[in-house]
């Protein structure tokens, strides 16, 4: 089993790709962990989810915290401050 | 409970005469218009896109109209807000809230439009003659919102 991971706005264009389907390594189950293990994988994913960028995350389309359990089947979005209204 | 989500601009008489329509309980009508300003950061503005997420849009903006139902005696609520191409002038998003007697009506939009601004899933790109940019997120906002955490 794997998860959607999307992405939006800044992080869309950093990315390249505006989704990807991505199977959980062992010991991967919370948000951190999630963008720790894709930033990993450097190139684009280091630019847009390495540490000190401004990144907020939602779970199943709550917002998350680092903290928040990520699990196969969920929909995980990744994506700059918010800038609405 | 009303929330909508469109590219299509919006008529605010013709949406709040229909949402206070049949409801004579209504003494108070409160409302936000937001427009796009034409400078930012001291740059001219041409225009912006206005991106969201579809499907976590619509549930935050729900999720912030239930909470301003829980916290204050209001009829009801409703948030329209636009997104794609949006030119200087033009409507981004209007909250209005119906309720029996004024107080409640103000604070509900004022806390409505707070959440939306640090919560609800937008995000815009805006066209500058240096060339099309990401808005940033403002600190002034997020303490705008978290002064409801005083209360």
């Amino acid at each position: 089993m794997s998860i959607r991971i999307l992405y939006f706005a800044r992080l869309r264009e950093d990315m390249g790709i505006t989704q990807e389907m991505v199977e959980l390594p062992p010991g991967v189950n919370d948000v951190k962990g999630l963008r720790a293990h894709l930033a990993a994988r450097g190139g684009a994913s280091a630019v847009a989810l390495g540490q000190g960028k401004a990144v907020r995350v939602s779970v199943n389309q709550d917002l998350a915290r680092n903290d928040t359990p990520v699990k196969a089947g969920d929909e995980v979005a990744f994506f700059p401050p918010v800038t609405g209204g | 409970m009303a929330v909508r989500v469109q590219r299509e601009d919006f008529d605010i008489g013709a949406e709040i005469a229909a949402f206070c329509r049949d409801n004579s309980g209504i003494g108070a009508v409160a409302s936000f218009i937001g427009l796009v300003r034409d400078v930012n950061e001291g740059d001219a503005v041409a225009g912006m896109t206005l991106e969201h997420y579809p499907g976590m849009t619509e549930k935050a903006l729900a999720g912030i109209v239930d909470e301003a139902k829980r916290r204050w005696d209001i009829v009801d609520a409703l948030v329209i807000h636009r997104v794609g191409e949006l030119k200087p002038l033009d409507q981004i998003v209007l909250v209005a809230v119906t309720g029996a007697h004024r107080g409640a009506a103000f604070a509900a939009c004022e806390f409505i439009m707070d959440y939306l601004k640090t919560q609800a899933p937008f995000w815009k790109k805006e066209q500058t003659a240096q060339g099309a940019r990401w808005v940033e997120a403002r600190a002034s906002d997020d303490q705008a919102a978290e002064r409801w955490n005083d209360s």
